[in-house]
């Protein structure tokens, strides 16, 4: 009799789930969609406390009062650092599987219940699981920079990699064919810890975006081994849901920087500078005030504010709101271009802009924005970089060649706002700032931004 | 029946899997944050086999990892849910209503 009750538990928090998902699709009812999240999560949870097989529930309580006093803590983040929260919770995600996994293989191998599905189903869990882990404790530490964040290569490194993989599925299919081998599994344990670590060195911090959906992607898939392992159809969905998402995730974010998983993974972005220009032509700049800024804005009708990472680091996302209300105020229309991969994750930039109190009508994404753009007066541009570098559309010897890019050099007058001509992040140089109609503003992008709205609304106090 | 148990098992993975693709793909590109947080609280569902490890205490070792499993999880749980409320709260439209 419990274990119906158990499974109708688990078949309706199944269906809460897609729901909970389903909402997503608007910020009208999203909210609801974590209150089925949290419904069908209450609804398994208690389900499975009434499984037979507990025989006390102290220890469990143990575990629930410590993830509690962690999670609670960890929800409250400032949201520049929503990216590391992230990464350590698919860690955490990634470490449960593997200890699941773990447990099970000790408990069942004195027992004799190890058939060779169970067996390739823990090997798998336990792979992803730990290499889950490590990578996402690595990511994590490379967004909070506790750990350098250039890419950290050597030679051989694919290879290496590779082969650790390799010998790790290895040891899995040696347990498979007879699962009294345990001496494998410590070793199918340490290759999986080794190989996370040393999978997400190389990696940079522009490609985080990606490497954050794809780790996404692996803690979901480690949820489905489980699934698998312990016979719970509830986890494998669940599992499946968050794998797919993490999967359409990586994909959105390659397409957005034209680049394949392999080369995300294996290619080490961010070293190569294209040399060949650098002394060719280094065309003058131009360089205007915060006043002229505001002169010019004064007389714009459509402005369209393009922030990138560098918006975020500067703090300055309550000055961008301040300008959008001064010309919200002047009847000028002012819009959010955001691109795929600006900021640290997936739609990264639309959170940070809400909590500055940006209104999300007011947030458009890079598709809908870019046949506009030809009809705008001003575009200003603050903190981001590549992804308004024109060389991507047409210079085939630039790294970011192919990659989309919102074409403010398309509207009438550029705003760039930036500290230095030092180049970006991905350390390649931006014809954008030298363009015939861009205009640098340089400085610290939340100062900047506070004289332009300062400048506009003086000139509103004197009755123009 | 094992032989069963186990392509039904493929057969939930592969249709849940088609639907996830399906109901992802229709999510507001302004809340991809929020969905990364909403679904790694929901697939801390693993919540539910550590829950038995660590409730069957079988062995020591096995009530050791069942436990941390357990607080692994409901973190991700508590601070997966809370922070994407959190988050969601903020999108508003123009005028102020949310």
């Amino acid at each position: 009799m419990t274990e119906h009750i158990t499974q109708a538990a688990y078949l309706v928090a199944a269906a809460l789930f897609v729901f909970s998902l389903r909402w997503m699709s608007h910020p009208k009812t999203a909210r609801r969609g974590v209150g089925a999240g949290v419904a069908g999560m209450t609804l398994a949870v208690f389900g499975t406390a009434l499984h037979p097989e507990i025989i006390s529930y102290f220890w469990i309580m143990i575990g629930v009062i410590v993830g509690t006093v962690i999670g609670v803590p960890l929800s409250r983040v400032a949201l520049t650092a929503v990216p590391q929260r992230t990464a350590l919770s698919h860690a955490f995600g990634g470490l449960a599987a593997g200890l699941v996994g773990t447990a099970k293989y000790a408990l069942w191998l004195p027992e004799g219940e190890l058939t060779a599905f169970r067996t390739g189903a823990i090997a798998l869990e336990v792979i992803l699981g730990f290499l889950t882990f490590t990578g996402s404790l690595m990511a994590a530490g490379k967004l909070q920079e506790v750990l350098p964040t250039r890419p950290i290569t050597y030679r051989g490194q694919n290879f290496i990699n590779l082969a650790l993989l390799a010998i790790a599925l290895l040891a899995g299919v040696g347990l498979v064919i007879d699962p009294t081998l345990w001496a494998l599994f410590p070793l199918l344990v340490g290759l999986s810890l080794l190989f996370g670590v040393l999978l997400i060195l190389p990696i940079g911090g522009a490609d985080m975006p990606t490497v954050i959906s794809l780790l996404n992607s692996y803690a979901g898939l480690s949820a489905v081994a489980m699934g698998f392992v312990l016979e719970n159809k509830v986890l494998i969905i669940a599992g499946a849901l968050d794998g797919s998402s993490g999967l359409i995730l990586s994909i959105i974010m390659c397409r957005a920087m034209n680049r394949s998983f392999t080369n995300v993974l294996f290619g080490a972005f961010g070293q190569v500078q294209a040399s060949a220009k650098d002394a060719a032509e280094q065309k003058p700049v131009k360089s205007a005030t915060a006043q002229d800024a505001a002169d010019l804005l004064e007389l714009a009708r459509e402005v369209v504010v393009v922030p990138g990472y560098g918006l975020a680091v500067a703090q300055a996302q309550h000055r961008a709101f301040e300008l959008y209300e001064q010309l919200q105020k002047r009847g000028i229309r002012c819009r959010f271009a955001i691109h795929p991969v600006a900021g640290r994750m997936p739609g990264h930039m639309n959170v940070l802009l809400a909590e500055a109190n940006v209104p999300y009508d007011a947030l458009v994404e890079m598709d809908e924005i870019n046949p506009d753009l030809s009809q705008v007066d001003i575009a200003i541009v603050v903190g981001a970089n590549d992804v308004v570098n024109p060389a991507a559309r047409h210079d085939e010897s630039s790294p970011i060649y192919g990659m989309p890019i919102i074409d403010v050099d398309k509207c009438k007058t550029v705003l760039a706002i930036k500290r230095t001509m030092n180049p970006g992040f991905a350390g390649i140089d931006n014809e954008l700032y030298t363009a015939d109609n861009t205009l640098m503003l340089f400085g610290d992008a939340k100062a900047v931004l506070g004289e332009v709205v300062k400048a506009l609304s003086g000139e509103s106090g004197l009755g123009h | 029946m094992h032989q069963l148990d186990f392509w039904s098992m493929i057969f939930v993975f592969m249709l849940a899997t088609f639907v996830g693709i399906d109901v992802i793909r229709n999510v507001s590109r302004l809340l991809h944050t929020p969905l990364m947080s909403l679904t790694n609280a929901i697939s801390a569902i693993a919540v539910v086999g550590s829950i038995i490890i660590a409730g069957e205490q079988k062995t020591t070792f096995s009530l050791v990892l069942g436990t941390i499993a357990v607080a692994a999880s409901v973190t991700n749980i508590v601070s997966g849910f809370l922070i994407t409320d959190r988050m969601l709260k903020m999108f508003r439209q123009q005028g102020g209503t949310r």
